[in-house]
């Protein structure tokens, strides 16, 4: 078995890897200019945080990989993020309704992490929580301007509520890996984080006029990396492709 | 440039002894390098011609994202990534400075969008070119952006105040975007044989449309003439293009890297490098919207506008609803 | 063109206490909007940092002593003085 802490860290890189890559899909494209620097400003803060995991991660593993390594060089089967995070942009809404739902999970993980008894990690969350912290204030408040803004944008919010709550499920799973974390009190469990989520989402939704799924039905399979969604393999087959097509280069 | 051919009044410049009083007064505070503010009296023309080249200019820098935006999914290392992306971003914030100083004139962003979306309005030439290979990354950013910087480092001087302090602050983003060009110059041109002939070839291709973007010669432009003596305009095309292959060369032999021009050769004499002319016909076509990458361009620029307009209504409607409720509350 | 998003004008103290100072404008749909894009745009999220935003047409500004402009900039328009201020050195890189 893979070294569990090496396991941790993949995940949390991972989910800001993949994310980030998601978010930086915006770039000269968003619905106006003040939000196009904004979304850049969030992917540069993931790519950032993506660094400091991948390097600790490859750091641990002690097989001489570095973060570039374990981004450009793993295939699907190994990544470890939030199917979340993977799923397409769709729209402005879609992609600030998976933000908000990441930022929400992500600023109570990163909480817990702070106080990790592996100081490294403890370090990374410390400077990654300051960021998380103003993602999330500004995609909940990008969710109750468009939940609670025109009739299209509220049925366009509360379709990508819907869309994206079945992968909601999956950030409160816990597992051998969290439960090896738990032991050496390197992080929590993430089942425990569950109350503090709904804490946070529903009076956002409630001030967004829009209404939280009955049904809390979870896929699961990107953080275990036994099942990811289809989106995965084309996100990487971009992200990778120069890596991939010239190995012997560097950049 | 990123403001290429702007017309002026098309007339040819007044005599002081043409001018009405406040005209000349006008142009005295100009020759004495006084700026001019928003709500200082100004030529109807300076105010036209200022929109529409402000207005060209923040509409390249915008267009100007989705080339370099091509690659940000595809940069090869994290390091990279960021570069390339808080480097595009910053175009997006010159576009945004810009733009607000437009608006000192009394045009709203939005109507400026809208020309740019019909096609009314114009952005430069070169960003309606492919950026096919990593290393056009690297091409771009030494060659668009140092030319870019070669006619906005005079425009931190020009008349207009808030065009002058948008450029002061813009210029201070830009040696970064050429030097991290060149960056990846070196590193492709250093690297392995498929590097190095990427690097070549990304020189091959935006060589001349570099060159183009200073437009073609306007020493008899009464257009030109006008502009320069409104301090709009700084240097004439020729001048800006000749310090451009001036400094260009050296580089490129640096760099290990053959410029596609075989005239290209120093001239003891003039104390400048010698070389050839882009190819102007290929100019006019890309400026009446036949370049190779002019549809795509202007196709994505339209879908992010239309795609947005709900995302910009919902916000506002928000924004109109919190209000009325807080006048109810009180 | 009528759903336009207001123009705000930004202004900006940073860590050391000298008097906020215009930085520039931006487009937002309210003053909680603005206040984030102006930390997205003009701070990068620069931390210790206080900014203040006022909606352009609420800003009263004195005209030059000239008469009889051939151009009038209509009333509901901010004129700017300094509209791209150099940020201080000590409210960090921006
Ligand atoms: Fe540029
Ligand atoms: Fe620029
Ligand atoms: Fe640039």
């Amino acid at each position: 078995m893979t070294d569990p802490l090496f396991e941790f860290l993949c995940r949390l890189g991972d989910n800001t890897l993949v994310l980030g890559h998601r978010v930086s899909e915006w770039c000269g494209v968003a619905p106006v200019l003040e939000e196009d620097i904004a979304l850049a400003n969030t992917a540069l803060d993931l790519i950032g945080q993506t660094t400091m995991w991948l390097n600790l991660a490859g750091e641990v593993e002690g097989a001489g990989r570095d973060a570039d390594a374990l981004a450009f060089r793993r295939d699907v089967w190994d990544f470890r993020n939030l199917l979340l995070v993977e799923q397409p942009n769709g729209d402005f809404g879609q992609t600030m309704m998976r933000q908000f739902l990441f930022d929400a999970w992500h600023v109570l993980y990163l909480t817990e992490l702070e106080k990790s008894s592996d100081a490294r990690v403890a370090a990374i969350a410390e400077k990654s929580l300051k960021e998380a912290r103003y993602h999330l204030d500004r995609a909940s408040e990008t969710v109750i301007g468009l939940g609670d803004g025109t009739e299209e944008s509220n049925a366009r919010m509360q379709a990508a509520l819907d869309r994206l709550w079945p992968y909601v499920g999956e950030m409160f799973d816990s597992d051998a890996v969290d439960m090896d974390m738990v032991a050496k009190g390197i992080a929590p469990d993430p089942g425990t984080l569950r109350p503090g989520f709904d804490a946070t989402v529903n009076p956002v939704l409630r001030k967004a006029t829009l209404t939280r799924p009955e049904s809390d039905f979870a896929h699961r399979g990107g953080r275990s990396g036994a099942r990811h969604s289809e989106h995965l393999g084309h996100l990487l087959t971009q992200m990778q492709w120069l890596q991939r097509a010239y190995p012997d280069a560097t950049w | 440039m990123y403001a290429q051919m702007i017309k002026s009044t098309g007339q040819n410049v007044k005599s002081p002894e043409e001018m009405d009083p406040q005209e000349r007064a006008f142009q005295e505070r100009v020759d004495a390098g006084e700026k001019i503010e928003p709500k200082d009296w100004m030529p109807e023309g300076y105010r036209r011609t200022l929109i529409r080249q402000i207005g060209q200019h923040a509409h390249s820098e915008i267009v100007g994202q989705l080339p370099e935006g091509n690659w940000i999914t595809r940069a090869p290392t994290l390091e990279r990534k960021a570069i390339l992306l808080a480097k595009v971003q910053d175009e997006a914030g010159h576009g945004l400075y810009l733009y607000c100083a437009a608006e000192t004139l009394g045009v709203s962003r939005d109507h400026l969008t809208r020309d740019l979306l019909s096609g009314k309005m114009k952005y430069s030439s070169i960003f309606n070119y492919p950026t096919l290979t990593w290393a056009d990354m690297g091409a771009v950013g030494w060659l668009v952006d140092g030319a870019a910087i070669m006619n906005q480092v005079p425009l931190q001087r020009t008349s207009y105040g808030p065009y002058a302090r948008a450029m002061v602050r813009i210029c201070k983003e830009e040696s970064f975007h050429q030097r991290q060009g060149f960056d990846i110059m070196m590193k492709m041109a250093n690297g392995t044989e498929a590097q190095r002939k990427m690097a070549q070839d990304a020189l091959n291709r935006f060589w001349y449309p570099s060159l183009m973007m200073f437009g073609p010669s306007d020493e008899n432009s009464v257009h030109s003439a006008q502009n320069m003596a409104w301090k709009i305009k700084m240097n004439t095309n020729d001048e800006l293009r000749q310090k451009f292959v001036d400094q260009t060369a050296p580089q490129a032999a640096f760099l290990g890297l053959t410029i596609p021009d075989e005239h290209l050769k120093w001239n003891e004499a003039r104390g400048h490098y010698d070389f050839s002319e882009p190819d102007w016909d290929e100019f006019f076509d890309v400026l009446k919207g036949n370049g190779p990458c002019s549809a795509d361009r202007m196709e994505a620029r339209n879908r992010a506008w239309d795609e947005g307009a709900w995302v910009r209504e919902g916000l506002l409607a928000h924004a109109e609803k919190k209000k009325a409720r807080k006048v109810a509350a009180e | 063109m009528q759903n336009e998003w207001p123009l705000w004008e930004v202004f900006i103290r940073g860590q050391h206490g000298l008097s906020h100072r215009h930085v520039g404008s931006l487009h937002a749909a309210d003053a909680e909007a603005a206040i984030r894009n102006a930390r997205d745009v003009y701070t990068r999220r620069n931390e210790g940092v206080s900014i203040w935003v006022v909606e352009a047409s609420a800003i009263a500004a004195s005209s030059p002593d000239e008469k009889g402009p051939l151009y009038e900039p209509s009333n509901d328009k901010v004129y700017r003085h300094p509209t791209f201020y150099d940020i201080p050195d000590d409210a960090g890189a921006m």
